[in-house]
């Protein structure tokens, strides 16, 4: 049998019509570039063991709020004294859709509280949303009012964790409700207990509006009036009215994470929002001060997260509703969902250097919640 | 016809014109004014990232080829190995246009022998996973490397095809009756070897962005295939299969297209002792000389009257076995998913004309001693070749 060198090209020809061919000459000639190649192996490369964490940085400013201002920004509100010799602090809080990035690069179309008189909206002359919401910060029998306006297309409510009536509950149903696009209701209560607590959205379904980012710290500080001896003393040191207090150096801290896609596992741990923030820029400790932390989670889909800090212990205040600590000298603490609770901890007579804290779930700490305190910083 | 070409004026002009210009004016109309805008509203965009190949050049890096796949630009603004965020770099740059190629190029200390699960995370959050099985530094570009994977293709083609074609001068000698069962076990073989492409064929196109219309593009291949062997199949000095000639060119599209399917087997395998996923090894090779052994028959099944050179055998071996050592090349070095579909399209168009022709050849042999074709030693030998490559087929099933 004879093929003709045209029978060929027509047999050839027409299988390979529409071919990349220069495509396939350069791939087996040149291969898929540089990284296949034998000769750059190693040769430049960063350390793989330590090119650990994301890459870039996440910008801030755009995103109208830092977590190294979040660990120390306490919103008091408007204060005005009562007939009865009380305080009155007032609030304006809105509800508002955002874009905020959460790791460098990645933006998660998050929905906020913003409050009027919050730092960072005073710091900027206008309303700021932020995630966690604006930290507020009263003290034991103080009259709460909030005036909650919802300005963004989904239904919210302000749910907090203390103690009201059924009708300032802020859950559908009860009082005011729902609060709709452009509608306006007031929360008041007084505040009690003394603690550390948080407040959240309770519009359902629940587990979309709180992991959106509506929640944030709600601190009652306790009145050391009321109390006796070690008592009274250990309260004025947790009142930020009182001189004690400034032997302390306090951080807010909310455990959370961010499911970018939507799959009901989160892609993204942080502390106060953004991903690694106290591992890129560590805390500066001051070592003549004692450590209290305020610590929240509100982690969604995962049943549980937690709290490791190296090289050092601390003592722990479960939900911060007491004055003697519930658990001493540990180093790790886990928290379910809305659980709370305060820590203190002392660095003095510690070495300069770095001291890290992280989620002692590998896995959540690999994924943004990590972080670094520092001494002798600079 | 030529009253047609009368009537062919000015307004037959302005008439072959005016849907292409309302054609212009309209999309312009539509882009401008957006009229279902109604139905999309400000919807995110839609991100589509396909990741090709997976290399481990290094025991410091992965390296993933991928694709946007999507009608929008994708940003890959994060990258987690095994839950966790790693360094990266995207060559040539974060932001994918559609249907653009990029080079992700992680630093990760990965584990020899364990699987890796890596996740890109684009700036709006969409993930794309993708998933090491089992790690393996993937070969260098080496002569060595080239030459162990060369040695792998000539086992899984050129061996088994030439000690099946050992069995001509015995065959040779079987009555017309037992040649006719000899034909219609190649049209088993070679039915079994038609479904076999065209399920890796679809197989691989479902991996392909959904841009590239993978399952239609190896159909389109097949059929063209398959029109271009009958075209050259129908010319004078072939065009009788009662001839030498004849038979020979039959047998030469046997060649043609198990030399297809054995580029897809090589691709296949190549691919596999790269990626690390033919822990089988010498056995899965071992597996492939059986399963390839009676492709040699098939392909001198229809010149067993004949006398063809050592010359003619030799390039017939080349042909079917040959593309096995290309196959193994392609795919342990530069896989590509988009060529693999077109080649397995034309394994698929060219064995499906051999299953045509040998057909005929049993069909014009019964005619001529007008008796019916469908004897049961022909279906005998029919089920048989089927039978044969379905459970050889066990051993290599990368």
């Amino acid at each position: 049998m004879k093929l003709s060198r045209r029978d060929l090209l027509k047999l050839g020809g027409a299988g390979f019509l529409g071919l990349p061919l220069a495509k396939v000459i350069r791939e087996v000639l040149i291969g898929e570039g540089d990284p296949s190649s034998p000769h750059d192996m190693g040769d430049g490369n960063p350390d793989a063991h330590l090119s650990f964490g994301p890459v870039g940085q996440v910008d801030h400013e755009r995103n109208g709020f830092d977590p190294h201002t979040i660990l120390s920004d306490y919103d008091f509100g408007t204060t005005s004294d009562l007939p009865d010799g009380r305080t009155l602090r007032e609030y304006e809080f809105y509800a508002m859709d955002k874009e905020i990035e959460i790791a460098p690069g990645v933006f998660f179309p998050g929905w906020v509280y913003g409050s009027l008189t919050s730092p960072a909206s005073q710091r900027s002359g206008r309303l700021v949303g932020q995630v966690p919401g604006p930290t507020i910060r009263c003290v034991e029998g103080d009259r709460i009012r909030i005036k909650f306006t919802n300005t963004s297309p989904h239904p919210h409510t302000i749910h907090f964790h203390g103690i009201h009536s059924a009708k300032m509950d802020g859950v559908p149903l009860q009082g005011d409700g729902l609060i709709h696009q452009g509608q306006s209701t007031y929360y008041e209560f007084d505040a009690y207990p003394f603690g550390c607590h948080l407040y959240h959205c309770h519009a359902l379904p629940l587990a979309r509006h709180i992991h959106k980012g509506l929640y944030g710290g709600f601190i009652v500080d306790p009145d050391p009036e009321r109390y006796a001896g070690e008592e009274a003393a250990i309260a004025r040191t947790r009142n930020h009215n009182y001189p004690e207090n400034e032997q302390y150096q306090e951080m807010f801290m909310l455990m959370n994470a961010f499911d970018t896609n939507f799959d009901k596992e989160n892609e993204v741990y942080a502390v106060n929002t953004v991903t690694f923030a106290y591992h890129h820029q560590p805390i500066d400790l001051d070592r003549s001060k004692r450590q209290r932390i305020y610590l929240v989670n509100v982690t969604e889909f995962d049943p549980i997260n937690s709290m490791h800090l190296h090289a050092n212990f601390f003592d722990y205040y479960d939900h911060g509703t007491t004055l003697t600590p519930t658990l001493r000298t540990i180093d790790t603490v886990s928290q379910i969902q809305a659980q709370r609770g305060i820590l203190e901890f002392s660095f003095e007579g510690f070495e300069d250097g770095l001291y890290m804290f992280h989620a002692h779930q590998s896995e959540f700490a690999e994924l943004g919640w990590m972080g670094n305190f520092r001494l002798g910083g600079e | 016809m030529t009253e047609t070409e009368n009537r062919f004026t000015t307004r037959t002009w302005m008439f072959l014109i005016l849907p292409v210009v309302l054609l212009l004016a309209l999309v312009v109309l539509f882009l401008n004014t957006n009229p279902i805008r109604i139905a999309g509203g400000d919807l995110p965009p839609v991100e589509e990232i396909n990741i090709q190949r997976i290399t481990l050049p290094d025991h410091g890096r992965i390296v993933l080829q991928v694709v946007n796949g999507g009608p929008d630009p994708v940003t890959i603004a994060q990258v987690l190995v095994d839950d966790a965020y790693w360094q990266f770099k995207v060559e040539p740059e974060n932001t994918l246009d559609p249907l653009q190629s990029g080079q992700v190029v992680i630093y990760y200390p990965w584990v020899e022998g364990e699987a890796h699960e890596i996740v890109l995370i684009s700036n709006t959050g969409a993930t794309f996973d993708a998933a090491v099985e089992l790690a393996v530094q993937t070969p260098s570009r080496g002569l060595d490397q080239l030459l162990s994977y060369a040695l792998v293709g000539v086992y899984v083609g050129i061996i088994p095809v030439g000690l099946g074609m050992l069995w001509f001068p015995a065959m040779r000698q079987f009555s017309r009756r037992l040649m006719n069962f000899v034909l219609a076990l190649t049209i088993g073989l070679m039915l079994f070897l038609v479904v076999d492409t065209f399920l890796e064929m679809v197989e691989v196109a479902e991996r392909l962005p959904g841009v590239f219309q993978g399952t239609a593009l190896g159909i389109f291949a097949a059929l063209l295939t398959w029109l271009a062997i009958t075209a050259v199949g129908n010319r004078d000095k072939y065009a009788d299969r009662a001839t030498p000639s004849g038979r020979a060119f039959i047998a030469f599209v046997i060649a043609l297209g198990i030399g297809f399917h054995n580029l897809g087997e090589g691709l296949a395998v190549g691919a596999a002792f790269a990626l690390g996923e033919a822990a089988l090894g010498s056995f899965l090779v071992v597996g492939f000389i059986l399963h390839n052994l009676t492709e040699g028959i098939g392909i001198v099944a229809p010149v067993l009257r004949d006398q063809p050179k050592y010359g003619w055998f030799a390039l017939m071996l080349l042909l079917a076995g040959g593309p096995a050592i290309i196959g193994t090349l392609i795919g342990g070095f530069a896989y590509s998913p988009v060529l693999t579909v077109i080649f397995l399209g034309v394994g698929v168009g060219a064995i499906w004309q051999v299953i045509i022709e040998v057909g005929r050849l049993v069909m014009d042999s019964a005619k001529r001693r007008e008796e019916n074709p469908v004897t049961w030693l022909n279906v005998l030998g029919l089920l048989l070749g089927i039978v044969v490559m379905y459970l050889t087929a066990f051993l290599v099933n990368v």
